[in-house]
């Protein structure tokens, strides 16, 4: 399934005093079965952008192609689309409202009008996807739930419409850090098995790292970088001029080469740790 | 400042006894500490927070703002202008659509002069560095502005005291570093107590004093230093370490002559080049 976005423009209350230029002619291809990484400070458009991906949002000018045809075109029906791109929103368990889990999860499903028997097997996988014991929870009602495990119900809910793309916006924001580990473990396990695309909207750029295999930075409505997080996170000055950072490390890496250390570049903790016995030692052996 | 003494609380829907969401905690703050509170979810953090400012009452114990029980009723409006709370989501705490009337709001509601208040909504808005913002429309702002002039309407009552639950959660980078500073220049300038309540290690860092909260019980306490060198402890409590005391542990475990205690790139490039 995958994602072309074509001289993507939006604005917001067109023709009016508060115009508004949210997406300024943006046009990216997205591979099947890429993670992505979407980065960007507030009211850089990523909102925008993943709205427009299950037409939440109709394009001011240009085109979103899905499996090559144009979202937008009359007579694709909407429904087969939001089928297709599941979008998590964030503080998904705002959305919960079933007196229980297994309907909530059922809700979606039922609707694509599957029989009990298949409604019964998604709500199964999924809730076994977002790590959560089927018998424990089924009956449960998601209002007596702690915050993690709400947020992995609503997760649950749009895995069971067995989405091609997932979207999530911000999926981590206000677990803690285990809660946020085990979210995102899942959302990764659950690509690999999957094989689905995912989009992972996000401020934690230590998150980011660990996880994506490709990053896209916007900044004002506009796409100003994609490549690997190993070479993003090498544009320290670029990216903190549009208000965002790198992983703690790859500042510390930077520091340490301007102090005279051969060192590369690292995004992740244990890569760091690496290089830097490789010099201590190389000293000490010298 | 700030004092609780056996302080237990229980959620009326939690029926058995043993379900407090916070257990015998006893806490001491001076004037003008800044401390940061970490916990995971659902380790009594925001309980605590409202017991602060007397949103919740104790069960067992007694909790004292600068000197007042929070239990007598007659209290309450002192404590709520001497303990101001800022919350995680700026948009539910905006109540105007001016950013100056906004901030206006909690001194016209304790019945002071227009001129004072003037005076002090122009002051609390320097202080949070949103002056030039004054006549803009709070909905157009981003969230670290938003939440800045949360903060600002919090000031302008002339608190002691300043909770803040969690008031960078749903902010990017940017804006979490604006709050940030914000909260630090009000702690070592206005010398107003800060109770920050966060997620986020690397804010905790700046505080003089942190505590750790796991199921409702206080499970570390000490000064930033002494806590996260703990990175076992806080791991098991369900939280992070900063990266960089992260990697200062597992290079320690390799051998390397570290401190355990480091925080901050820089303390880390000193030791390293010290080393080298």
């Amino acid at each position: 399934m995958p994602i072309k976005i074509e001289n993507l423009t939006h604005i917001y209350m067109k023709d009016t005093v508060f115009e508004q230029i949210a997406l300024d002619d943006v046009s990216i291809s997205i591979n099947d079965g890429e993670f992505i990484g979407l980065i960007g400070h507030t009211g850089s458009g990523k909102s925008t952008l993943i709205q427009h991906l299950n037409v939440l949002l109709k394009p001011t000018s240009g085109r979103i192609l899905l499996d090559d045809i144009d979202i937008n075109t009359k007579g694709v029906p909407l429904k087969s689309v939001r089928q297709k791109v599941g979008l998590v929103f964030q503080y998904p368990e705002h959305q919960l409202f079933e007196e229980t889990v297994y309907k909530d999860i059922a809700f979606g499903p039922k609707n694509l009008g599957l029989d009990d028997k298949q409604i019964e097997k998604r709500v199964k996988t999924s809730l076994e996807l977002v790590g959560l014991d089927y018998e424990d929870f089924k009956d449960a009602s998601p209002f007596d739930l702690s915050g993690g495990q709400k947020r992995r119900i609503a997760i649950a809910g749009v895995i069971a419409m067995k989405p091609k793309v997932l979207i999530l916006d911000e999926p981590t924001a206000g677990l803690d850090p285990k809660g946020r580990d085990e979210i995102l473990s899942y959302i990764k396990t659950l690509q690999n098995r999957e094989k689905i695309t995912v989009i992972l909207v996000s401020h934690s750029m230590e998150d980011i790292a660990k996880l994506v295999d490709k990053i896209i930075v916007m900044s004002k409505g506009k796409i100003i970088y994609t490549d690997t997080p190993d070479n993003v996170f090498k544009e320290i000055e670029m990216l903190e001029d549009v208000g965002l950072g790198v992983p703690q490390v790859s500042y510390l890496m930077r520091e340490l080469r301007k102090k005279g250390f051969q060192i590369e570049d690292s995004i992740s903790v244990e890569d760091a740790k690496n290089m830097i016995l490789k010099v201590l030692r190389g000293r000490k052996n010298a | 400042m700030i004092k609780t003494e056996n302080v237990s609380f229980r959620y009326p829907s939690q029926e058995t006894e043993e379900l407090f969401a916070l257990h015998d905690i006893n806490i001491s703050i001076k004037k003008g500490e800044f401390v940061a509170v970490l916990g995971h979810n659902g380790s009594g953090k925001s309980t605590f927070a409202k017991l602060l400012n007397a949103l919740l009452l104790p069960n067992f114990g007694v909790v004292y703002i600068n000197g007042m029980e929070t239990k007598d009723i007659s209290n309450l409006w002192n404590i709520r202008q001497t303990a101001g709370m800022v919350f995680q989501n700026p948009d539910n705490q905006i109540v105007a659509t001016v950013v100056e009337e906004d901030v206006a709001f909690g001194p016209e509601n304790l019945g002071i002069p227009p001129l004072e208040i003037r005076k002090r909504v122009d002051e609390s808005l320097i202080d949070v560095g949103m002056f030039e913002y004054r006549k803009h429309s709070p909905h157009l702002l981003s969230g670290g502005q938003k939440q800045r002039i949360a903060i600002a309407g919090i000031l302008s009552m002339k608190p002691k005291c300043i909770i803040l639950d969690e008031p960078t959660a749903m902010l990017d980078p940017s804006g979490r570093k604006e709050v940030i500073e914000t909260i630090i220049k009000l702690n070592k300038e206005e010398n107003i107590t800060i109770v920050l309540i966060t997620h986020y290690m690397d804010e905790a860092v700046n505080a003089d004093k942190v505590y750790v909260m796991g199921d409702g019980k206080i499970a570390l306490e000490g000064t930033p230093k002494q806590v996260f060198s703990k990175v076992k402890e806080i791991k098991e409590l369900g939280l992070d370490v900063p990266q960089i005391t992260e990697l200062a542990q597992m290079l320690i475990d390799e051998g390397v002559d570290l401190p355990s205690d480091i925080l901050t790139v820089q303390e880390m490039v000193v030791e390293l080049c010290q080393l080298k």
